[in-house]
């Protein structure tokens, strides 16, 4: 193998692959064969840099040259310029929002700055395909180190002492989680890996599981070592198909260097991973759940105790523990406790993985140390709000979380003030929203989500988050009464008690919150017929301001229910019996000259 | 069909080679015909003694599976939290009056099914569309009516 004295990481990772990076790699490997550089240049496909906003993404080594928003176009430019004549082509790299000199280096732009890379920390730099990169990078170290060099109770005490939590929503400690299913007294016992990334709006899992799948299968190499379990599975939503190849690519590979199978390292140890493919059902995401799925059932949850940890897959103890918190693991062991244990708060060790999406100018996936004010994730790392809007509030957790309000923006990150204010840290989706989100319609919307995705089992999920959302319809189309709010905190709060797993539990809190920290809202749209947002569609109206109007007949043009009328260079005028709010008149205006409240 | 019928001999020979899960057996059926069709599905209760009953509980529990052929491009609309506040549900009305269709059914000249799903995963890109297995992100109502037409 030759040497190269320039990589390029192109990502490979699904955001950028839709926006052409494959198609962007082929050219780019064209232009160097025309001026013979493909012995001195690689192309390395990598997986999620985590910027998805700016992609298709790739970054030059050594120098740490960032560019973004490539086209197959911009390639024979760059390859000339940059990789033959040795100038960076400055059109090409990020631009601070309100700045004019663009940034070069990946390392001094913001949204990167204050990470911390631990989960994700082979992120953007391996080829995710390739096991002799991930090798390279000191993968399988710290699997040799713990099975050649610890017991199984040193393996679970570090992980104990290192303060990790899991990632995948309630922060139980993990190593103490591995202890109990150590302990109990069974042969045979299993682990799984939790992908079902059911959570709306977060991409994490599919992000480490596209850019480091071998770090999860080391990690679980681990845990089974710790535990004493023979056999593991990987549980992975079926709607990450490039995930899901890395996946299955990566497991062929270990088990060919004989980093996974029979007779692990000629340790004795053996334990081998199988992949499972959900099949689209939220409620997965509970432990219990997932296992009935895996057993080849409908996914209905059971009751607790008992826990997994005594009887979970076909009645044997097993451990269950999600994406990041596997990720993590062989970090901790190759690094220690206390290096992982110094990162963070008092109660929450370590990173967290957050997708940082809605209305924020950089969206994307970032890792932040624990103890992060939420204001640092969405202004500094985020970039604020599009279009300097107003920021209203953070979505944390999902449709088990709650809404973080301006107010609690300098709280830091853990999971005990997270819970104080409402909401949970859930498995990492950060949705951002401004003054044109209306939290009502956000509340509606996860109850609806929650309610289309409810297994049925209990009555209070099954028929109290129907009631729930019934409600919000009649607020959100103006048909609201005053005890509305009361009643929706009444049932709310008796779902939380009553509903048997932890999916129905939470179920009412993006509700609770909401009603928590924005009952002025809910208020406007009762009491006043108002949506302050102008979101709601009954709502509001459209019109076209006649001072504005050039009569360019664009709106005219596309309005699909012919609702608009007027001559060309003249105002033009909305018919609102005709009217389905459908904001098409709005989009298309180029003047400003349409106008809803 | 005599191709895909061996298609399925293999799928189920594979299931009692392997002891796969029925979940499994029924998305290998589901990829090879898009959808589950009663015909195989009464040949799979038949010869692995499964009554027809469990698999039709787990065709309807699960989202990715579907008891109805899909049409010859399949529209999916991400309506995830990220593209929900950036607007799909407009995308998804924009979608249904356009090919006149609601969501999850499949136009009249078979040319177009239109279906939601709850998160694709490419939040950073929303609001975002899944045409044959292709994302489309950061689309509006503008450029739907461009991205129908190269399909039509």
């Amino acid at each position: 193998m030759g040497r190269f004295r320039t990589n390029l990481l192109l990502c490979a990772s699904t955001g950028c692959v839709s926006n052409k990076s494959l198609e962007l790699k082929e050219a780019i490997e064209i232009e160097l064969k025309k001026h013979s550089l493909q012995n001195e240049i690689k192309i390395i496909l990598t997986g999620c840099n985590g910027f998805c906003a700016n992609g298709p993404i790739m970054v030059v080594q050594p120098e740490g040259i960032f560019y973004q928003f490539l086209t197959v176009d911009d390639v024979p430019h760059l390859v000339e310029e940059h990789f033959l004549k040795g100038r960076p082509v400055e059109k090409l790299m990020y631009i601070p929002p309100k700045k004019e000199t663009p940034v070069p280096k990946m390392s001094d732009i913001e949204f990167f700055k204050k990470q911390q890379l631990i989960a994700l920390s082979n992120r953007g730099s391996i080829d995710p395909e390739n096991i002799d990169e991930y090798i390279g990078k000191d993968g399988y170290r710290a699997m040799v180190k713990a099975l050649t060099a610890m017991t199984p109770e040193e393996v679970i005490e570090e992980i104990k002492s290192s303060g990790l939590r899991g990632r995948g929503g309630a922060g139980f400690p993990t190593g103490r989680k591995w202890e109990i299913c150590k302990n109990a007294r069974e042969d045979e016992k299993f682990i799984i890996c939790n992908a079902d990334e059911g959570d709306p709006g977060a991409f994490m899992d599919r992000s480490i599981v596209e850019s480091d799948p071998h770090c999860i299968l080391e990690g679980m190499v681990i845990g089974a070592y710790a535990i004493g379990a023979s056999a593991g599975f990987v549980y992975i939503r079926d709607e990450y198909p490039l995930a899901l190849k890395r996946l299955i690519h990566a497991i062929k590979q270990a088990k060919k260097y004989g980093l996974l199978g029979k007779d692990i390292l000629s340790t004795g140890f053996t334990f081998d991973i199988s992949v499972n493919r959900g099949a689209g059902a939220f409620v997965c995401g509970e432990e219990t759940s997932l296992i009935h799925s895996l057993e080849g059932n409908t996914p209905e949850p059971r009751t607790k105790p008992p826990f997994p940890a005594f009887s979970g897959y076909r009645q044997k103890p097993t451990n269950i523990n999600n994406v990041e918190t596997w990720a993590n693991v062989p970090r901790i062991i190759q690094h220690g406790a206390k290096w992982y244990s110094e990162i963070g708060t008092e109660t929450s060790k370590g990173t967290k993985v957050f997708s940082i999406v809605g209305k924020l100018k950089n969206t994307g996936l970032v890792e932040v140390p624990m103890g992060i004010t939420m204001r640092e994730i969405v202004f500094d790392i985020g970039g604020g709000i599009l279009k300097d809007k107003k920021f209203k509030a953070v979505q944390i957790g999902g449709p088990s979380g709650g809404c973080i309000p301006d107010h609690l923006l300098d709280t830091p990150i853990d999971y005990e003030s997270l819970t104080k204010a409402g909401a949970i840290m859930g498995s990492g989706g950060l949705i951002v929203m401004d003054e044109e989100t209306c939290m009502v319609e956000v509340a509606r919307y996860f109850l609806s989500f929650v309610q289309d995705e409810s297994c049925g089992k209990c009555p209070p999920c099954r028929e109290g988050t129907k009631h729930m959302l019934n409600i919000l319809t009649e607020i959100t189309e103006g048909r609201g009464k005053e005890e509305y709010i009361d009643l929706l905190q009444n049932m709310g709060m008796l779902i939380k008690e009553t509903a048997i797993c932890g999916l129905g539990n939470t179920s009412p809190n993006p509700v609770l919150t909401t009603i928590r920290y924005f009952r002025d809202e809910y208020e406007a749209h009762i009491k006043e017929k108002r949506c302050p947002a102008r979101t709601c569609k009954t709502l509001i109206h459209y019109s076209i301001l006649e001072d504005k109007c050039t009569g360019c007949h664009l709106c005219f043009k596309n309005c699909p229910t012919q609702a608009i009328t007027g001559e060309v260079k003249k105002a033009h005028f909305i018919t609102q019996q005709k009217c389905i709010k459908c904001g098409m008149c709005f989009d298309v205006c180029r003047f400003d000259a349409v106008r809803y409240e | 069909m005599n191709e895909q019928s061996e298609k399925i001999d293999q799928i189920i020979e594979k299931f009692k080679n392997e002891k796969g899960t029925i979940i499994g057996l029924m998305q290998d059926i589901h990829g090879e015909y898009r959808y589950l069709p009663e015909e195989v599905l009464l040949r799979v209760s038949a010869e692995l003694d499964i009554p027809m009953a469990k698999l039709y509980t787990l065709a309807t529990f699960y989202k990715s599976f579907r008891l109805e052929p899909v049409g010859k491009h399949h529209v999916r609309v991400c309506i995830g939290t990220a593209c929900h506040v950036n607007g799909a549900t407009k995308i998804v009305e924009t979608l249904e009056r356009e090919l006149g269709v609601k969501s999850g059914q499949t136009t009249e000249d078979n040319q177009f099914t239109l279906e939601t799903v709850n998160c694709l995963g490419a939040c950073a890109l929303g609001p975002l569309v899944l045409v044959d297995g292709e994302y489309h992100g950061k689309i509006d109502q503008g450029k739907l009516k461009k991205l129908l037409n190269k399909y039509r």
